[in-house]
């Protein structure tokens, strides 16, 4: 038996044993009144669809590993002399296989979400199963209707087209798993919603019951986009590392809402209020994570990345997408009652809820700024696109109250709260004033805007370690998961601030030997090298640069690289980091001439980026391991 | 006590209702001031006075033998096969930038044939064209 035949058989199976699971629940539900005991048989069910569903995701990676081309989407994608990571990278870097993730990802964490709910109701149990498995069986279908990666080829090449050279590098390969766990996770919170309205099972158990999951899709959405960030930053060649890109964008919606969603379980765990509000939220996250996908892979927008599209996937989405729309709203409306809700104004719940609507406005924003050139070319055959001056205008002005209410809103106090302490603030704020004008002292002016989201950046990570340090001396039990993530958060604003307004960036076209000095630098093109590569000739060059004031040198090494089996060239950065600073190096050659051109640049605190956007996702680790204990 | 928590409930609705209405307007006018549309040298031709000086992309191929280099910048004309803009582009090009291949520029029209680019868009696909651009070759008679 050949591969294409087991996936097949795989795939097909799965399919069957989760319509088993739809038709079995939904028979044990109708039958008896009282249900106590979850049936086993369920559980098996659902271990069964996981192992085999796990099997035909192997049988694809042993097809690309092995350089199977008589299925297509490996001869589409591999090619027998790429290295064996990016062959095993190659299985989730096109649409097939990517597809075929997603849908294990879902199965098993089906199946985790069932074994570890053991304490919950029968009822919601089994309905949350039930809304999953038909979840399952929607992207089954579409995978085994449209996108099969077990399809043949005939007659069976000799030779795979290759991976696109782009998607050949080591943060690329291994943020889409990330990614999907993250978008994909949120599923299994998107179907305990439905189970909870059907079985009204509510409140804090509700809470409890979903918490884990939303905790986990959170810190491998963070890591996926942190991953995927760096990636843009050195493969593109741009020195950004944000683009407000439709893709980009659509890992970031559906993060705002998750980011909503804890903090607002925290509400619901405490005071078993905003019950409904929660619901939505799980519901809208899975929403948005489909609606990502459907924009992303039909083509519908333009973007960097690319993905092969096609229009009758793009449809096949949409319509699996507002039938989950409306369903889903259907049965929300039908199990709405009203709630009552008595906050103080005053009071750590109204602070856990201003960061809701925060992200609920930045989410807007993004969602207007993403769909809204969809609009203008379906009415008015417009094609237009929104440059990323708009996010940043209507984002950043709003981070100063943001990060503000980041720093005061943890010390507040449940029920109703008194503030107590005005002389620390003021200190507090005082302190971040003086620390920001040293900044601008050392590095150079900023506009008002800057100052004001350094200020407030700064107030928030004093703040919290003066907060951290007044627990720790009064040995108070404390939530240290929170002063991490919230101080991450402090740091990535200031050195996104910092990077942002003293980045060095200068063009220029050199020959082999020239120079070119300004401001504090002097960059002198050393030589051209040829080198050969395990699939791709590239051309390094060599640069010194020196920085006059403080006499270093270093030299840099960019590369042209073009590979062997496509035809295409990609230029990599040269990247020397330190603590304080990136110095950031292409080149790339004008229509075949001796000219090259250069771009360098100086980025402040890159580094911190990074670091700080870890130290956020560290904060959901430590307390997801809190929570197992 | 219960006229002072209506009124204060109404107080609060006014200033939400206000606040979103800022919002709202705020996110409207910033949309429309960072619009950035995508022309081919021939959707420029018609009422060109009123494109120049705004930013825009601009999108065709690179017209053979046009690439002209020296140290400070690059000159070129993007073609759509019917009507042509010269172009001038200080920064870095990404390595598909050949001549006869597709490009898109964003940047500022200066007058009703030269178009100063700020940046060359990325496109990672050799065979890369603008959606336009395709629309235009393909409606062109045989």
């Amino acid at each position: 038996m050949n591969l294409s035949n087991f996936g097949n058989l795989a795939i097909f199976s799965t399919l069957l044993i989760t319509l088993f699971i739809i038709i079995y629940s939904i028979k044990f539900l109708n039958s008896k009144d009282e249900i106590l005991l979850f049936p086993n048989k369920l559980i098996m069910l659902s271990l069964f669809q996981t192992t085999i569903s796990i099997t035909s995701f192997f049988s694809l990676l042993i097809g690309f590993i092995i350089s199977d081309f008589s299925l297509l989407s490996v001869y589409q994608n591999s090619h027998t002399l790429k290295p064996i990571f990016y062959k095993i990278s190659g299985t989730w870097g096109n649409h097939e296989g990517s597809m075929l993730l997603w849908i294990n990802i879902m199965i098993i964490f089906a199946y985790l979400f069932i074994v570890n709910s053991r304490n919950a109701e029968t009822k919601y149990r089994i309905f949350s199963l039930l809304a999953q498995n038909v979840l399952i069986f929607g992207f089954l279908f579409f995978l085994f209707a449209n996108s099969n990666p077990f399809s043949l080829i005939f007659p069976i090449p000799k030779e795979g087209l290759g991976l696109n050279p782009i998607l050949q590098d080591p943060a690329l390969a291994i943020h889409p798993p990330l990614l999907y766990v993250g978008f994909v996770g949120s599923s299994i919170y998107f179907s305990a919603a439905i189970g909870s309205l059907l079985s009204n099972y509510k409140g804090k158990a509700f809470a409890n019951s979903i918490k884990v999951w939303v905790m986990t899709s959170w810190i491998f959405q963070t890591l996926g986009i942190t991953f995927g960030s760096i990636w843009a930053y050195y493969e593109l060649g741009w020195g950004g590392f944000w683009f407000w890109d439709p893709v980009e964008n659509a890992s970031l919606m559906p993060w705002f809402v998750m980011t909503a969603l804890f903090h607002s379980l925290l509400v619901l765990e405490k005071r078993e209020t905003l019950y409904y509000w929660v619901i939505i939220l799980c519901l809208l996250t899975f929403t948005l994570s489909v609606t990502g996908t459907f924009l992303v892979r039909s083509g519908i927008l333009n973007s960097v990345h690319t993905f092969a599209n096609d229009p009758s996937r793009g449809l096949y989405i949409l319509i699996f997408l507002s039938i989950m729309i409306i369903t889903s709203t259907i049965i929300f409306l039908n199990n709405f009652r009203r709630e009552k809700y008595n906050f103080f104004i005053n009071s750590k719940e109204t602070f856990i809820l201003s960061n809701n609507w925060f992200m609920m406005f930045y989410l807007g924003t993004v969602l207007i700024g993403t769909v809204y050139p969809i609009f203008t070319e379906v009415l008015n055959n417009l094609s237009i696109s929104v440059g990323p001056p708009y996010y940043n205008s209507i984002i950043i002005p709003l981070l100063i109250p943001f990060l503000f209410l980041m720093a005061i809103g943890p010390q507040a106090k449940w029920i109703k709260n008194e503030f107590k302490k005005y002389i620390n603030i003021i200190i507090i704020l005082a302190i971040s004033i003086f620390a920001n004008l040293s900044i601008s002292y050392l590095f150079g002016k900023m506009t008002v805007l800057s100052n004001l989201i350094i200020i407030s950046s700064l107030f928030l990570i004093s703040y919290t370690l003066i907060d951290l340090v007044n627990l720790i001396k009064r040995k108070i039990k404390f939530n240290i998961a929170r002063i991490i993530s919230h101080l991450g958060f402090g740091f990535l604003i200031l050195s996104i601030g910092i990077n942002y307004n003293f980045s060095l960036e200068k063009d220029f076209n050199l020959k082999v030997g020239d120079q070119k000095s300004f401001d504090d630098f002097n960059i002198r093109f050393i030589s051209i090298n040829l080198n050969e590569g395990a699939n791709y000739k590239s051309i390094v060059g060599k640069f010194k640069i020196t920085e006059n004031s403080n006499l270093s040198e270093e030299n840099l090494y960019p590369e042209i690289r073009i590979y062997n089996n496509s035809e295409m060239l990609t230029h990599e950065a040269s990247i020397k980091s330190d603590l304080v600073k990136d110095l950031y190096l292409t080149m790339s050659n004008i229509n075949r001439s001796d000219l090259y051109n250069i771009k360098f640049q100086k980025k402040p605190f890159m580094i911190f980026i990074w670091v700080s956007s870890i130290m956020i996702c560290c904060g959901g680790i430590i307390r997801l391991i809190e929570k197992k204990k | 006590m219960l006229v002072k928590k209506v009124k204060n409930r109404i107080i609060l609705l006014i200033f939400a209702f206000i606040l979103s209405i800022l919002i709202v307007f705020s996110i409207v006018k910033s949309l429309n001031e960072n619009l950035l549309y995508f022309k081919t040298p021939t959707d420029l031709k018609e009422k060109i006075d009123k494109k120049i000086g705004k930013q825009i992309r601009l999108g065709g191929m690179v017209k053979k033998g046009s690439i002209q280099t020296n140290r400070d910048e690059i000159r070129f004309i993007i073609t759509d096969l019917k009507n042509e803009i010269y172009v001038s582009f200080k920064g870095t090009v990404p390595n598909l930038f050949l001549e006869g291949k597709g490009v898109v520029a964003e940047g500022v029209l200066k007058d009703n044939k030269y178009f100063v680019a700020e940046r060359i868009l990325a496109k990672h696909d050799e065979n890369y064209m603008p959606p336009n651009l395709k629309k235009v070759i393909n409606n062109e008679p045989k």
